[in-house]
This record gives C-alpha cells, structure tokens and sequence, in this order.
C-alpha cells in the first residue's frame, strides 16, 4: 500500500498498517450454496513472481507461435513443423513422422508427462500447478488485464463495490473486450495445430474453413473467457482431480510452501507495544500482505491445504514485508515437513530467533532421494527407449490379410489358389520400388488380381511416397505340389534400391 | 422444545441453531427437516433445462395430436432425414452410376476408380440376390457352381457372365434364357447300366483320376457316340450348350464314380432365375464385373 512505500524506515518495532484482507476461498470461510466470493489478488513483486513471468512468457510463447515454424520435408508432405493431420492420419514433429499404427510414441510421450509430473511434484510440490498449468498461466494473464485497466487490489475491490456509472462501464467493457481477445486467439491457435497454419488463417478469415475450425475456436474462446475470467481459483478447487491426488505425491521431503509458525507465532501487530508489555512476540506482524496477493483466497498460515497451487507468491509478498521491517526472510517460504520439523525442535531447544539465524535453505538431499532417483530413472528409461526406437523403426511395413470366404479355390488343373489382401505401407517421404517375393511354399506362383500375365515368384511394386499400396494378390500351387490343410510361408517385401527389408509370416491352405 | 426456544427468522419460520438454515416445519418423532436451498448453479441449470424443453418441443416434432403430432418449427423428421441423406448419397454417386450404364464393360474394367467402385456395389448386391445359392464368398457348394474358379458352364468372359445374369439358365420366364438339358441315358434307356459304367471309367480317364484302364478303352466308344457332340471328343466342354469340361478337376455334381454313374443315368440340371426384370441393368453390370474379378474370369476373345 502507498503508506507503506513511502515509509521506507519502518524498523521491527513500528506497527504496520494491516491490509484488509480475508482468506475467502478457505474451506471453513466456503459456504456450500454461497456464490463465489471475487478475489482480487494484490500486484507483488520479487523472485517467484519474476519466474511466473518468464514461464508464462514461455508456454504462451511456445503455445502461439509454434504452428507457425515450418520444417522442410519435400514436396510431397506438409512443412509445418508441429501437425496433427488428422484427415491424413499422420503426425509431424519436426524430423519425426508418426503413423496411426505408431501411436504408441505418443502413449509414451503421455506417460514421460505423467511421471515428470509425479518427478516434479515429489521435488517442488505443485510446481505444475503455481506455474505452469493453462489454468493458472491464462489466469494470471487475466488478472494481470485486470490490474491493468482497473488498478491494483483496492481500486478494484472499490470499483466492483461502485455503483454502474459510465466510467465502471468503461473499464469493465474494456476488460472483457481484452479478455475475448485474448480467448479468441487462444481457441484460434488451437485450430493450427490441425491443419497448415497460413492457409487455415487465410480460410478462416474468408469464412472458408470447415465447420469444426469454427465449432473448436467457439468452444475454446467460451472456455477460456469462462475458466480465466470468472471460474478460477473453483476450477483448481472444485473441478481439477490432482489437489486431490497431490497428497499421495508429497512427502517430508517435498517442498512446500510453508508458513514458519514456529518463529511467526504469535502475530503481533504492535510489536514495539507488546515488547513493552514483556508478551513473547514472534516474526509475523499480522499485516496480511500474504493473504492479500494470493491468487487462491487462502491464508497460508493455517498451514499445506488443497486449494494452494504454490505458486509462492506469498512468500514474495512476505519477503518484502521481512525486509521492511527489518526481519529475516523467509518467515514463508519453501520448506519440506522434515526441516519444518528440525526447525520447531531447533527453535525449543534454542530459541526462535537462533533457529530463524540457522533457518535452512533448499538443499540438495531434498531433491536427490531414491522417490526421486526412480521416477527420473523410468521417466528417462522412456525416453531413451522412444529415442532409440525412432532412430531403428522401419520406414517400410507388410500387412497380410488372408481371404476367409473361401479359404482356398481349386482350379481346372487341380492347381490350389488362395486369395489375400496385401498391403505395402511406404512409410517415406520417396516413391520406392520394392520387390515382394514368396519364400517357401513349392512350385508356387503369384500375380495380382487382374494381371494373371505377369506372375511368377516375385513383383516388383512401386509404392507413392508416404503412402500405402493395398492390393488383392492371388498365389497358387500345383496339383502335385499341394499338400493338404495348411501351409507356412513368407512373404518378403525388400526396398529395391535400400536396405530395407520386412518378413511376414503367411498361411496357405488347401482341401483336407 | 418448546415454543418459546425456537429461535425464528425473519419470515417467521422456524430456524435450526446447529446448521443456521431454515426448516420446513415438519416434525417426525421430533425429528426436523432442513429446508436447504438448491445449489444455485443446479436451480439455473434446471431453469435452462425447462427453457430448452419448451423450446425444443416448439422447434421440433412433438406434441401429439388427433391425427399426426405437431410438426415443428423447424420442420424436421427422422424419415426426412433419411431420404435426404439417401438422396445426397444418390447423388454424390450419380456420375459413377451413369458412367457404368453407359459404357461397356471392358472400359469399366480398364478404369481402375470406376471398376473399384462397381466391384463395391457388385458385391453388395451379390450378398443380397445371389449368395443364397453360390454362399456369401462366391464359392458355390454342392449342386451350386463355385464362381472363383476357371471353370465356366456358359462362359466366363465379361460378356458371358452378364448374359447368364440377365437371362438365367432354364429359366422359364425367359425366353432368352440359356437352355440345354442331357439326355437321361439310364432313365430313358438310351444305354444300359453296364454300357454307362464304361463311359463312366473313360470320364473318370480323361479328368486324370483313378480308372480301369479295360473298361475305359470301350468306354471312349461309347463317349464318342453319344457325349462327345455336346462335350467334345477331349470332354472339354462347350460354353454354347452349357456343357461341363469333364477333363478338369472341377466337378459340380461330385466326381466320384458313383456321382458320375448318376449323372450319366440321370442327370441333374441347375436353374438360374434371370435377373433383369428385377435389377436394373447398371446392377447387372456390378455384378457381372465382380464375379468376373473373383479370379476365374476369361478374358473376351474381342
């Protein structure tokens, strides 16, 4: 508050005026059936809300503009660098080219999420969740419009209490107008990351895009106005399941963002006064600045709770207030249960102020512990068995569908035919050649369906770039040849002009 | 309790002190009943729910009436939707449809995309009309022709196959029909059991298969008087009259001596009914050009 600034002489002992702040989202402060009551978190400035700022620079960053990077492949695919061609069925990034039939890279690219985030949250807590989940990065970009057209905490809170008058419905239309912008371009950008980024916005622009372009962009402006704008703090304490879970993920040696009791307690807001009167005094000077800055409506001194997404901006906002007044940071900061614990047995041993002197910091042995060793090991495993099978995965791929009805047809001559649908799959961006050939299986013979003249052992058949070449194949033995019931052979299709190569195995039947 | 403890709110109703929320003044073995609010959200929703009914009862088909129900603003019906999803399709497909009627055969057959998509609806309605008979994958069954094989009764060009489709085989309703019928020899006493055994020995020669050599010797005098006019002196058949090459290893009626033997005695004949007073002749085409590509089908001498 301006008070506050200006009185840069503050010492430990002078009373601090206290911000009028209530915890609203607390659980006890929640009625059931009581509408939402507004938070209108305080601008803060210091070490964490430096970092939000970079991540959310970072992942809007990457959001927004990675569509637009494009990556040459030759002319016959697309040079986008980051596509999900769904009409295609394929799946570019950058050097890498996913087919459906090789969705499981992307299984695994879900399950490096699942455990980075299990890594993540076993070292620093919800660091996803203060950081860098959209809805707390679209909503700090939110608040930040807010703060902007309207002003700091107390000019909004005034402003909303305000009667409608042409200066409120000013700002708050400007607000909003920001707002939708900001959620059209967020449900827009979406869009690009399905189909060729300039030419989509050029058709969309021209009402010329497919239904769905449009259908998806209205969906995601509406949710993105809805969840940043008014539902915020709810959607992380109502409606997101990992509050829930993130308990199971904790454990003493998580980082947490804790409130220090045991040097804060008791508050005190007259310090200089209850010194005087000889009543113990802790390092909180009741002044609410943590309350007033969070995001969530929680207080942080009533302890870990499920509605904070440590995002830390308290322990900015008590940091500055520490050095205000002259007092030691980190009265909230980011501590594991197991020093938490060290610190309260400290502070009975000695003193509080001895234990604040030999308060620790983060350390090492918080981050490297075997939880953490294991989640890194297999998070790490999977990435190195997705690399190693992208740099070994055949670009070529035989499927094999034999005929059911009929299994087998006898010829004239008493030779034995049987029908099968082949497929070659050419699985790079170059037409190729490639032989198929029949291995085992005596005297036997193939052709196409529809081109009998050309049969013998082995086709030659060229496959278009990036496609796959379907076609009915027909393969007989003689009649004196043929042996009864089934028979196992290969068939083996070979890059005519590289060294790939696929076996597959085939069933050959005949009457009983 | 008495009357004097209730504590009450504004409107006079009785207020609980543990919960602060309002009862309905009900009492059961001094039990109360809360009077708990609807979640707000869930009472807007349940408007929006009444709102949409309404709406969506005035929009679309729904109030019933005497005769028919109301037919809605928006004039919908599931069986409009129908014909005009059909319709659509019709006419998504018309310019595939009339290239089949309209051109021959061996055009259809030499464009890749169009034969792709009559061979579709070849086969289609081959499930329908004709694998009652020849089974759903074309393979026929006893008594029934196999229509994969390279072995045809009336000829297996493209041609060939659309004229049996169209007319039928021993179809009486057809005059165009493709008739041929064998003589009974063992019924109508043309030759005697033993005379027809050896002709059976000498049939069973010229497919390859077990015989004796003696009696097929006198056998291929008799072949030769009395069957080679109709399934040639090689018995390989003749497309014209519909008569089976006898020197493969394609039977219809069973190549075992027995079957022979009866066959010879008294033989059996299929009937096809003929197909164009019922499937129109693009159909017809379908078909033809999906049996034709089953894998037997002969090129046209043309």
């Amino acid at each position: 508050m301006a008070t506050m600034a200006e009185d840069a002489t503050v010492t430990a002992g002078d009373p601090v005026e206290p911000i009028d702040a209530s915890p609203v989202n607390k659980p006890e402060a929640r009625k059931l059936y009581a509408a939402r009551v507004k938070i209108f978190p305080k601008r803060v400035s210091g070490l964490f809300r430096r970092l939000k700022w970079w991540i959310l620079s970072l992942a809007l960053g990457v959001y927004w503009i990675t569509p637009w990077i494009r990556w040459d492949r030759g002319p016959e695919a697309p040079d986008q660098a980051v596509l999900a061609d769904l009409a295609h069925r394929r799946f570019y990034f950058f050097f890498i080219e996913i087919w459906p039939q090789e969705f499981y890279y992307v299984a695994g690219l879900l399950i490096m999420a699942g455990l980075g985030l299990f890594l993540i949250t076993s070292v620093a807590g919800r660091a996803w969740c203060g950081y860098a989940c959209p809805q707390t990065v679209w909503t700090d970009l939110y608040i930040s419009v807010e703060r902007w057209i309207e002003g700091d905490r107390n000019a909004r809170m005034r402003l909303d209490k305000a009667p409608w008058s042409f200066g409120k419905i000013r700002k708050r239309l400007v607000v909003h107008a920001i707002w939708l912008l900001i959620a059209v371009a967020t449900g827009g950008a979406w869009i690009f990351y399905f189909a060729d980024a300039p030419t989509l916005v050029r058709q969309f622009l021209t009402l010329q895009a497919p239904p769905v372009a449009y259908t998806t962009v209205a969906i995601l402006t509406a949710t993105t106005y809805i969840f940043a704008g008014f539902m915020r703090e709810q959607v992380c304490t109502y409606m997101c399941p990992w509050p829930r879970i993130q308990g199971a993920m904790l454990d003493e040696d998580s980082l947490i963002v804790t409130y220090n009791g045991w040097r804060g307690e008791p508050r005190s807001l007259h310090r200089k006064k209850a010194v005087a009167q000889g009543k113990p005094v802790g390092d909180c000077i009741a002044c609410n600045a943590c309350v007033a800055v969070c995001p969530m409506g929680i207080d942080i001194r009533d302890g870990e709770q499920l509605e904070c997404i440590s995002c830390a901006l308290c322990i900015d906002a008590c940091d500055a207030m520490m050095d205000k007044v002259g007092l030691a940071r980190g009265l909230i900061s980011y501590s594991t249960l197991r020093d938490y614990g060290a610190h309260i047995a400290d502070a009975k041993a000695t003193s509080p102020q001895q234990a604040t002197a030999n308060q620790r910091k983060v350390h090492v042995s918080h981050i490297v512990r075997p939880r953490t060793l294991i989640y890194f090991g297999l998070w790490s495993l999977i990435g190195l068995a997705m690399l190693v099978s992208l740099s070994l995965r055949e670009r070529l791929d035989l499927n094999i569908l034999h005929d059911r009805n009929p299994l087998f047809v006898t010829l004239s001559d008493g030779s034995v035919r049987n029908g099968f649908i082949v497929k070659i799959l050419n699985m790079q961006g170059a037409a190729r050649t490639f032989e198929l050939r029949l291995d085992g299986l005596d005297g036997a013979e193939m052709w196409l369906a529809g081109g009998e003249e050309q049969r013998g052992r082995s086709l030659e058949m060229r496959v278009e770039p990036d496609k796959l070449r379907e076609f009915r194949l027909f393969v007989s033995q003689p009649r004196d040849a043929v042996k009864p019931g089934r028979a196992d052979f290969d068939m083996i299709v070979r890059d005519r002009d590289g060294p790939e190569s696929v076996t597959e195995d085939a069933q050959f039947y005949a009457p009983e | 309790m008495s009357t004097d403890d209730k504590t009450q709110n504004g409107s006079g109703l009785e207020v609980d002190e543990f919960s602060g929320t309002e009862t309905t003044g009900h009492t059961w073995d001094g039990i109360k009943e809360l009077n708990t609010p609807l979640p707000r959200w869930w009472l807007w929703t349940f408007y929006a729910t009444v709102i949409w009914g309404l709406a969506y009862t005035v929009a679309y088909p729904a109030w019933p009436l005497v005769s028919s129900a109301t037919k809605g603003f928006l004039g919908y019906s599931t069986r409009g939707a129908v014909e005009q999803t059909i319709a659509d399709a019709r006419a998504a497909q018309s310019d595939k449809i009339s290239r089949i009627t309209e051109l021959p055969l061996e055009d259809i057959k030499a464009d890749e995309d169009l034969l792709r998509y009559a061979v579709a609806g070849g086969k289609s309605a081959f499930l329908v009309n004709c694998s009652q008979c020849h089974g759903s994958g074309a393979a026929g069954g006893a008594n029934y022709p196999n229509l994969n094989d390279d072995d045809w009764l009336w000829g297996g060009t493209l041609e060939a196959i659309e004229t049996t489709l169209k007319h039928g085989i021993r179809y009486s309703l057809d005059e165009e029909t493709r008739v041929s019928e064998m003589s009974a020899f063992g019924a109508d006493e043309i030759l005697n059991r033993e005379e027809i055994e050896k002709t059976a020995e000498h049939v069973l020669a010229l497919a390859g298969l077990d015989h004796d050599a003696a009696l097929a010797a006198e056998g291929a005098v008799i072949f030769e008087e009395n069957c080679a006019a109709c399934h040639g002196e090689a018995g390989e058949g003749n497309h014209e009259l519909g008569a089976p090459a006898l020197n493969d290893a394609i039977w219809l009626y069973g190549g075992e001596r027995e079957a022979v033997i009866s066959q010879i005695t008294k033989p059996k004949h299929g009937v096809m009914p003929g197909w164009q007073s019922r499937l129109s002749p693009t159909t017809i085409k379908q078909l033809a050009l999906y049996v034709h590509g089953l894998g037997g089908g002969e090129t046209s001498a043309r």
